[in-house]
Order: structure tokens, then C-alpha cells, then sequence
């Protein structure tokens, strides 16, 4: 039952991720590979100034704005340089790979000894219900400590999906969701789509970041290489929400985004209970994108054959 | 109101490809007035319509609008005061997005978008307002997305955003060529009931004669990029569809013939 918590402890910060994605991906067509650099970079910024002392939601904050910053790297390289958008993201995401060692300063930065966001919530479920407490949920005995942990996610995961529901229906978030699905229209309005792809991919990355942060406190460590794969775990992610949800509506599909990650971390920790080889995760992941990429086009294409199997 | 001096435009410059779109192009539009712009392919008349919008910087030569020098402007600064509508009905609305939506956005033209509601609900019966005189029974669907909509009645939007905040010009590029004849007929009307009620400036790109005989104060025939014919006022009025077409003729044969010879030609008996 702990791990069923972990699992959706860590599918809600990694939603976070997602949301991120979800805003590049989605909203503005745009593959970014800088969440891969930028993750890292959220966690690694988070982690040195815990270590350094500073209050971790500030330094959760930070990571946010660091984050920002590397977004708007990629989104000006792309519109004011005209490069490639992922060739733009690799662009970045190679630079900040060095970024991130000079950040911590080596290439695994541990945390267990600091005080993470984390450690003021377990804190918290001590003073209330004593250090060792343990709840009843529906029968199982858990942790209240993890409950706690897993409460906070909930709720902040909440809170930023609603910050990003409402602010994509402002005047200015229904521009930069027309910018990505008709760019030439919305400049015709008067919008300028450059100033809205940086600011798109600004904040994807700002939620990517932050997501690194939190992560890298839950887990009681950042590491150089843990944005590795990231993007397609977000994507897949969006994927499978999109595939639950079955509705395009704005809220919907951010909603979707959330469930999807927290049921793909899910799946996962399934598998690898069932003796999945870690090593293979990524190969598993990139695969199970492929196979969701191209499935709606195979089914389409079956169909028909299969009306003309009834008709005969 | 629009005066376009002297712009050049040369595309692919030092290629094989290099095209000469514009060549010291002059055209003065008065204000309320509606210009058909025509043109064999290649004329050159969407690229005048797409430099005055710019799509892209001229090499030389200004734009002025309304007494301010827009030549330099991007293309979405320039958005403020002019409204387009695309040959392709699919450019001109956002497909993924709700009818109000799209709608709400072009309310917002030229103006400054903040963190206010995109769609606030006071809104929504001043658009439901906007679309019934279409008659397509739109008002009822405003909340489905665009992209479910038959080309013509997405065209027929985008004339009604492109001018739902008043421009002080609009450009209309071909836009009833991809439409069947009925829906084009259809897209024509509104398009004149709002320039006659708004007394907009227009300049209208066709390939349409009969819309060009019908349309609009004043011609202009386009070739090589250069302007060839402008008739106004009551030469335009006078103007049949079969003078277009015997002009279109004359425009060929001297196509067929070198333009060094040609112009040797003119010189010596004309």
C-alpha cells in the first residue's frame, strides 16, 4: 500500500511534467526537448539552494523562474533566429546539461539531511499525530506521513491545474492557444505569435522545472541525468489522459494530463513490481508513445475494410 | 487614405528562382472606396494585397495608411488597422476553438489582451447578435468548434471577424475562389452589406470578372507587377465583362512577343 502512495505521490509531482508538456505540446505544437534539460535544471537549482540554507518553497520557486529562463531561451532561438523548434529545444537542452553540473557542482547533489518541503509536512503529520502514526485506509495500514505528503500534492497539483485552466481562458491565454492552432489568423487579429511562443514555452518550462524540484525532494536527491527521457514520459502522460478523457474541452484535457501521469507512474511501478528490468523502463516508455502516436491512424485505416466485410 | 509608393518586391534574390513580384507598384485608394484588384496567376495582385498587410518587409518604397507610414510595421502591429480575409477558408479561424471563441478573439483586434476573461458571459448575446443575420443557424452552435464547419461558413465568419472591429482597410484575397458558386454568392452579399453599412475601404483580389464588374468603384488590372489598367468612376461603370476579357487577351498576345521587342515595337509605331 506505501508504494501504491509513492507511485501516486510521485505520479502527481511528475504531473507537473506533464502539465508543462501538455502546454508545449498541445497548446502550441511545439516538440520541446529543452523539458529534458530543463527538469534536471529545476532540480539541480532546488537542490543547491536547499543545501545552501535557503527556505525550500523559495527555492521551489526559483526553480520555477530558472526554469522560465531556459524556456524563453528556446522560444526565442526558435522565433527570432528562425530555428527549427526541436532543433531549438536540443539546442538548449545540450547547453544546459553543462548549466546543471555548474549549478551543483558535481553530478549528484543528495538531499536526505536537508530541509526539503518534504521534511515540513512530515514535521507537520508528527505534531498533529505523533512521529510513528500510523492510519487505517479502507483496511490497509499506512504511514499518515505519506498521507500527508500525498495530500500536499494533491492540493498543489490542484491549485497550479486550475492557475493554468483559468489563465488559458484570459484574453491573452485564448491568443496563445490560437497561436499554436492558427498562428496566421491570430497575427491577422494582431497578436504578436512570437511574444506568445516565448511566453508558451516559457511557462512549460517553468512547470517542468518546478516538477524537477519537487522531485528531487521527494526522492532525496537531484542527478545530472534525471531529465533523461522526461519529455517522452510527459508526453505519454498527455497521451493516455487524452485517451481516458475523450473530450477536448480545455479543462478536460488538463485534467486528463493529471490522470494520465498519475496512472502512467502507476503502470509503471506495476511492471516493475512484476520484475520489469528498470533498464528497459525508457525502451518501454518510448515504445508505448509509438504505439499510442500511431494507433488512432491504424485504426482508421481498418475500418474500412471492415465496412466493406459487413456490406459483402 | 492608402497610398502604396513606388514598392518593389524581388523574391529568391540572386537564384535561379528569382522573381520580380512588384515593380515600382503606385496605387492611391481614396477613402470608402472598394478596388477590385485583377490579374492573370502570377500577376502579382495577392502579393500587392500581402505587402500592404505585411507578410513580408518590401524591398522598397512606403505604405502609408491614413497618413501614417506603415511601411516598416510587423504584420501584426499593421493588424490594428486592417482587416484581412484569406483565399483559403480554412486560414482565417482557429479551428480547435469554440465559434464564441473565435469570435471574442477578433472583438479584440489591434487592442491590448490582458489577463481579463476571454469570453466573459456578457458577452455572449452580443455575438449570438452578430452571426443570426447569416442565417445559418449558427447562434445556436456558438460554443461548438470552428473546425466542424463547412468552408463556406467559416469564410463567412471570417468576413464577419475581419471586420467586427472597424478597419480602416480591408483585404480580401480571393476569398470566395474555393467556394461552390451558390456559397461564394452567398459570401459576396455579406461581404457587401457590411462594406456598404461600415463605408470601409476595400481592396478586393478576384479572379471573378462578373464580381469585379459588379463590385466596387474602381479596377485595377495587374500584370507582371506592374499595374496595367486602373479605370475608375465612370469608365469603370461602363466596363463589361467582355472589355475585361478582350484586355485579357491583349495582355497575352503581347506576352507572346519578347518585352525588348515589344517595347521597340511600341516605340516606333505607336
Amino acid at each position: 500500500m506505501s508504494l501504491l502512495i509513492g507511485s501516486i505521490t510521485i505520479g502527481l509531482i511528475l504531473a507537473l511534467l506533464a502539465l508543462g508538456i501538455f502546454i508545449s505540446f498541445r497548446i502550441f505544437n511545439f516538440p520541446d526537448m529543452t523539458a529534458e534539460g530543463s527538469f534536471t535544471c529545476g532540480a539541480a537549482t532546488g537542490a543547491s539552494l536547499i543545501v545552501g540554507g535557503m527556505n525550500p518553497l523559495l527555492a521551489c520557486l526559483i526553480a520555477f523562474i530558472v526554469g522560465m529562463l531556459a524556456g524563453a531561451t528556446t522560444g526565442v532561438i526558435h522565433t527570432h533566429f528562425k530555428i527549427n523548434p526541436l532543433l531549438a529545444g536540443i539546442l538548449v537542452m545540450t547547453a544546459l546539461y553543462s548549466v546543471n553540473l555548474h549549478i551543483m557542482g558535481k553530478s549528484n547533489m543528495p538531499l536526505l539531511s536537508e530541509t526539503t518541503v518534504f521534511t515540513w509536512i512530515e514535521n507537520l503529520s508528527a505534531s498533529i499525530s505523533g512521529p510513528d502514526a500510523v492510519s487505517n485506509l479502507l483496511g490497509w495500514e499506512v504511514n499518515t506521513k505519506n498521507l500527508w505528503v500525498l495530500l500536499f500534492c494533491v492540493l498543489s497539483v490542484t491549485a497550479f491545474s486550475y492557475i493554468l485552466f483559468w489563465f488559458f481562458r484570459t484574453n491573452i491565454g485564448t491568443a496563445m492557444r490560437a497561436t499554436g492552432n492558427n498562428d496566421q489568423m491570430i497575427r491577422a487579429l494582431g497578436v504578436n505569435t512570437k511574444v506568445m511562443i516565448i511566453i508558451g514555452t516559457a511557462l512549460s518550462n517553468g512547470f517542468i522545472a518546478l516538477s524537477g524540484a519537487l522531485l528531487a525532494q521527494y526522492q532525496g536527491f537531484a542527478d545530472v541525468q534525471m531529465g533523461i527521457g522526461m519529455m517522452v514520459w510527459g508526453l505519454a502522460s498527455v497521451i493516455i489522459g487524452e485517451a481516458i478523457i475523450n473530450d477536448n474541452s480545455l479543462g478536460a484535457v488538463i485534467l486528463g494530463a493529471v490522470i494520465g501521469s498519475v496512472l502512467f507512474r502507476l503502470l509503471v511501478a506495476i511492471a516493475l513490481r512484476w520484475g520489469l528490468n528498470p533498464n528497459d523502463l525508457k525502451l518501454i516508455t518510448a515504445l508505448f508513445v509509438f504505439v499510442a502516436l500511431i494507433l488512432p491512424t491504424l485504426m482508421a485505416n481498418r475500418k474500412p475494410t471492415f465496412k466493406r466485410r459487413v456490406n459483402a | 487614405m492608402l497610398k502604396i509608393d513606388n514598392i518593389q518586391k524581388t523574391f529568391n534574390v540572386g537564384t535561379v528562382n528569382e522573381v520580380k513580384a512588384l515593380e515600382n507598384i503606385c496605387i492611391e485608394v481614396e477613402e470608402s472606396s472598394w478596388v477590385c484588384v485583377l490579374g492573370t496567376n502570377g500577376s502579382g495582385k495577392s502579393t500587392v494585397l500581402n505587402a500592404i498587410a505585411g507578410s513580408f518587409p518590401v524591398d522598397e518604397g512606403s505604405i502609408v495608411l491614413d497618413g501614417v507610414d506603415i511601411t516598416k510595421w510587423s504584420e501584426n502591429s499593421r493588424a490594428k488597422y486592417i482587416g484581412r480575409v484569406f483565399q483559403n477558408p480554412f486560414s482565417g479561424t482557429a479551428p480547435g476553438m469554440s465559434i464564441q471563441e473565435n469570435l471574442a478573439l477578433a472583438l479584440k483586434r489591434g487592442k491590448r489582451r490582458g489577463l481579463g476573461w476571454g469570453l466573459p458571459s456578457s458577452l455572449i448575446a452580443d455575438l449570438k447578435k452578430m452571426v443570426t443575420p447569416l442565417n445559418m443557424g449558427l447562434e445556436e452552435r456558438l460554443d461548438s468548434p470552428i473546425g466542424k464547419l463547412s468552408g463556406g461558413q467559416r469564410q463567412a465568419l471570417t468576413v464577419l471577424m475581419a471586420t467586427a472591429v472597424k478597419p480602416q482597410l480591408l483585404l480580401l484575397d480571393e476569398h470566395t475562389a474555393a467556394l461552390d458558386p451558390k456559397t461564394a454568392a452567398k459570401v459576396i452579399e455579406l461581404t457587401q452589406q457590411i462594406v456598404n453599412r461600415d463605408k470601409l475601404t476595400t481592396l478586393m483580389v478576384t479572379h471573378s470578372m462578373q464580381q469585379a464588374v459588379s463590385l466596387g468603384d474602381r479596377i485595377i488590372m495587374m500584370h507582371h507587377g506592374k499595374v496595367a489598367y486602373d479605370f475608375k468612376g465612370e469608365d469603370k461603370k461602363r466596363l463589361k465583362v467582355n472589355d475585361l476579357l478582350s484586355l485579357f487577351d491583349e495582355i497575352r498576345r503581347k506576352d507572346m512577343i519578347d518585352p525588348a521587342v515589344a517595347k521597340l515595337l511600341q516605340e516606333y509605331y505607336v
